[in-house]
C-alpha cells in the first residue's frame, strides 16, 4: 500500500441544517440518529451545549441516569466494536463470526434495558434540555445490575478466547502503530489516543454530569497498535460497569428534570449565546457547538464526530502497510458516523468507498 | 461398490453441512437450523433443491470451456480419494497397495480444478483466489504429506489397511504413540486445516477481501458441486486421520460396528477441526506461508526423521530379541 486516500462522508444527512429547522424539544431524539450505535452520547452533547448557554441546572437523579445512560451506551458501543472487528478479521464463516454474535448477545441485552427504559433500543430520546425525559422503572436497576453483571463476566470469556490466541495476536500486534506525537499532532480522542500512551479522558480532564462523583480508571496503553488500542477498550469496558454500579448505588431521589413537562414543541426557549459542550463518547470526543439566538431554535448548530477526526489520521498511519492488515485495523475505527460531513454513514457504506479509494486488487496481496 | 460409496459421500456430505451448521450454532449460542423437518433434520434436502433450481449465471467475458469444466475437475478428485479408503477389513473400493500415497497424490490434484475456477471466471476477485490458494496448498501438502508418512514409517506399509490392523486396540493407536503421535496428530490436523481452506487459514475465501474467493461468479448446481467436493474433501481427510492415528474400525462390540467406530472417529477429527474453524481468526497471507515454511515444514520433517530412526531402533532391539528366543 503506496497511499491512503480515505474518501469518507457518503451519507451526509444535514444534520446541522436539520437542527436549525427543529426545537430544542425535538432535537435531541434526532441528535442519536446522528450516531446510532451509541445514541445517548450525541443526546447529552446537544442537550448540554443548550444548557450551558441558558445555564439551566440539571438534578442530580438526572445526571446519575445521564451517566448511567452514557456508560451503558459505552458497554453497547464497545461490544459492537469488538464483534465486527473480529467479523473483519475472522471473517464470517470463523472464529470472527463467533465473536460477532457472543458481542451482539450481549449488546441486545442493554439494548433491552433501553428499551424498557425510553420504549426504543436505540434511537432513544432519553435527553431533555433540563434532566432527562424518563425515569426508571420499578424493577429497572435490578435488572440492569443483572446485566451488567452477566457482561462483566462476558469479558473475560472474550479477553480468555483472543487474548490467549497466537493467530489473534499475531493479527494486531504491531499492527496499526500510532505514535504518541503523531496521535497528538493530528488530534485523536478516545481509546485511540489511550492506546498511544495519552491519558486524556473528558470524563477526568473536565468532568461533567456529575463524573466526578465516581471512581474510575483511565485506562492507558503505550503501544500505540491495534492490541493496545483492544485493550483500551477492555479495560473500558469493566470501568464503564463499575460506574454503572456506582450510579445505581447512589441514584438519589428527587426530580429527573429542573423545568417543568412541556406542553408545546416550542416551549423551551434558549437565550441569545453560544456554547460548545462535549462529552466522552464512545470512540472519543462527541462535541456540539450551538449558537442560540433567543428563539426556540438553534441559529447554527456544528458537530464533531469523534470517528471523522480519528479517521484523519489514516493517510499517516497507513503507509506501507499490507492491506489485509490495514483493513480490520482501521475499518472498525469508525462502525458509526463521521458526524460533520457523514452524518449517517452506515458502516458498509464507509468500506466500500474505502476500498474503492484505498487499493487497487493487486494490493490485496 | 463404487457406486454405493459414491451415494454414500454425497448423502453424508449433505448431512455433514447439516452436522456442522448445527456445531456451529451451540458454539454461537445459536439453535441452528430447525424449520425444515424435526430439528431442521430436512433442511440439506432443502438447500440441495434450492441449488438446483437456481439460475445458472455464467458472466460474459468468463472462458466458458474452464469455467463449466472447472466443478467437475475440482470435484472428482475429490469423489476419488474415497476409493482407497477401507471402511472395513475388506469392506472399501480398492485396497491399494499404495493406498496413502493414491489418496495424497491425487487429493492434491483439487487445486487444478480450483484454479481453472478462479482462472475461468475471469473476476479479479476469483484469480487472487486461486493465486492465493496455489501458494497456500503447495506451502501445506509437504507438511500434510509428512505428517501422514509418521504412521506409515511406524507400519511399514502403504497400505491403508495395513495402517488399520498395526492399530489392533485403543493403547496401540498411533496418536497414543509416546510425543510421536501426538505432535504427527498436530501437524495433521493444522495441515488438514490449511488444505481444506478453512478458518485460519481460510485466505482464498477471505470474504472481507475477496468476496466469495474463487467460487464468487457461480451460481446454482455448479456452486453446488464446488461445495460437494469441498466438503467430500473434508470428509476424506477426516477419514484419512482417523484411520492414521484413531484406530480407524477399531473399537468395543461385535467387528460389524467397524464401520460405525471408523464414521464416529471420523466425525470426531471433523468436529475437531470445526471447532478450531469457528474459534479461530483468520492470518494473513505471508503469515500462513511463514507457518508453514518456517514452522511446520522443518518440524514435520524433523519428526518424520526421528520416526525413522525410533522404527529403526526398535526394529533392531526385538530383531536382537528375536534371534536370542
Amino acid at each position: 500500500m503506496v497511499a491512503v486516500d480515505a474518501v469518507i462522508g457518503y451519507l451526509h444527512r444535514c444534520h446541522e441544517k436539520l437542527a436549525e429547522t427543529l426545537t430544542y424539544t425535538q432535537y435531541p431524539s434526532i441528535a442519536s440518529k446522528t450516531d446510532y450505535v451509541a445514541a445517548m452520547t450525541s443526546e447529552l452533547a446537544y442537550v448540554r451545549a443548550a444548557e450551558m448557554i441558558g445555564k439551566i441546572d440539571v438534578p442530580k437523579r438526572a445526571q446519575y441516569l445521564r451517566v448511567i445512560a452514557a456508560e451503558l451506551q459505552r458497554i453497547a458501543s464497545h461490544c459492537l466494536w469488538l464483534g465486527t472487528w473480529c467479523l473483519d478479521m475472522g471473517g464470517a464463516l470463523g472464529g470472527g463470526a463467533t465473536v460477532f454474535l457472543y458481542c451482539i448477545r450481549e449488546r441486545e441485552d442493554v439494548l433491552d434495558l433501553f428499551e424498557s427504559l425510553t420504549g426504543r433500543g436505540s434511537c432513544t430520546g432519553l435527553h431533555q434540555v433540563g434532566g432527562v425525559r424518563y425515569d426508571i422503572p420499578a424493577d429497572w436497576a435490578a435488572k440492569c445490575r443483572a446485566t451488567v453483571d452477566k457482561i462483566d463476566g462476558r469479558i473475560s470469556e472474550f479477553e480468555e478466547m483472543l487474548e490467549s490466541n497466537a493467530f489473534f495476536l499475531a493479527r494486531t500486534q504491531g499492527v496499526g502503530t500510532v505514535s504518541r506525537e503523531l496521535a497528538q499532532e493530528v488530534g485523536i480522542s478516545g481509546p485511540l489516543v489511550r492506546g498511544s500512551g495519552v491519558s486524556y479522558d473528558i470524563r477526568r480532564a473536565e468532568p461533567y454530569s456529575s463524573y466526578e462523583d465516581f471512581d474510575f480508571k483511565v485506562p492507558v496503553e503505550t503501544d500505540g497498535d491495534c492490541f493496545a488500542r483492544y485493550r483500551v477498550r477492555m479495560v473500558e469496558f469493566r470501568e464503564s460497569i463499575k460506574i454503572v454500579r456506582q450510579a445505581l448505588d447512589g441514584l438519589p431521589a428527587g426530580p429527573i428534570s429542573s423545568r417543568p413537562g412541556v406542553k408545546s414543541v416550542g416551549q423551551v426557549r434558549i437565550p441569545k449565546g453560544e456554547a460548545y459542550a462535549r462529552v466522552e463518547g464512545a470512540r472519543g470526543e462527541v462535541g456540539c457547538y450551538l449558537i442560540a439566538d433567543g428563539s426556540a431554535k438553534p441559529y447554527r448548530m456544528k458537530w464533531r464526530g469523534a470517528s471523522f477526526s480519528n479517521l484523519s489520521i489514516l493517510p499517516t498511519s497507513s503507509r506501507a502497510t499490507r492491506w489485509p492488515t490495514w483493513w480490520p485495523s482501521w475499518a472498525r475505527w469508525t462502525p458509526s458516523s463521521a458526524r460533520s460531513t457523514a452524518s449517517l454513514c452506515s458502516p458498509r457504506s464507509t468500506f466500500s468507498s474505502w476500498a474503492s479509494s484505498c487499493s487497487t486488487p493487486s494490493s490485496a496481496w | 461398490m463404487g457406486f454405493i460409496v459414491l451415494n454414500a459421500i454425497i448423502g453424508m456430505v449433505t448431512y455433514v453441512t447439516l452436522l456442522e451448521r448445527k456445531f456451529a450454532a451451540r458454539m454461537q449460542s445459536r439453535i441452528g437450523p430447525y424449520r425444515v423437518g424435526p430439528h431442521g433434520l430436512l433442511q440439506p434436502i432443502a438447500d440441495a433443491l434450492k441449488l438446483m433450481m437456481k439460475e445458472d449465471i455464467v458472466p460474459r467475458l468468463a472462458d466458458r470451456a474452464v469455467y463449466n469444466l472447472a466443478p467437475i475437475v475440482f470435484l472428482v478428485p475429490c469423489m476419488l480419494i474415497f476409493a482407497t479408503l477401507p471402511f472395513a477389513p475388506g469392506l472399501g473400493v480398492a485396497d491399494l497397495n499404495i493406498g496413502i500415497l493414491f489418496f495424497l497424490a491425487v487429493s492434491a490434484m483439487e487445486i487444478v480444478g480450483l484454479f481453472m475456477g478462479g482462472w475461468g471466471s475471469n473476476n479479479k476477485y476469483a484469480l487472487l483466489s486461486v493465486m492465493r490458494a496455489v501458494n497456500q496448498i503447495i506451502s501445506y501438502d509437504l507438511p500434510f504429506v509428512f505428517a501422514a508418512m509418521v504412521p506409515v514409517l511406524l507400519t511399514g506399509s502403504l497400505k491403508l489397511s495395513d495402517i488399520a490392523a498395526a492399530q489392533p486396540d485403543f493403547l496401540h493407536w498411533f496418536v497414543f504413540y509416546p510425543v510421536i503421535g501426538q505432535l504427527a496428530f498436530i501437524a495433521y490436523i493444522v495441515a488438514t486445516l490449511a488444505a481444506e481452506n478453512r478458518v485460519p487459514f481460510d485466505i482464498l475465501e477471505a470474504e472481507s477481501e475477496l468476496i466469495a474467493g474463487f467460487r464468487v461468479e457461480y451460481s446454482g448446481m455448479k456452486f453446488a458441486l464446488i461445495q460437494l467436493g469441498e466438503y467430500a474433501h473434508v470428509i476424506a481427510t477426516s477419514f484419512l486421520g482417523a484411520l492414521l492415528f484413531l484406530g480407524a474400525w477399531g473399537g468395543p462390540g461385535p467387528a460389524w460396528l467397524g464401520p460405525l467406530w471408523f464414521l464416529l472417529k471420523a466425525m470426531a477429527v471433523f468436529l475437531l477441526v470445526t471447532w478450531i474453524r469457528w474459534s479461530f481468526v483468520r492470518i494473513r497471507v505471508d503469515q500462513i506461508l511463514a507457518v508453514s515454511w518456517k514452522l511446520l515444514l522443518p518440524a514435520t520433517l524433523i519428526l518424520l526423521m526421528v520416526t525413522a530412526v525410533v522404527v529403526r531402533l526398535a526394529e533392531g532391539r526385538s530383531g536382537c530379541l528375536g534371534s536370542s528366543a
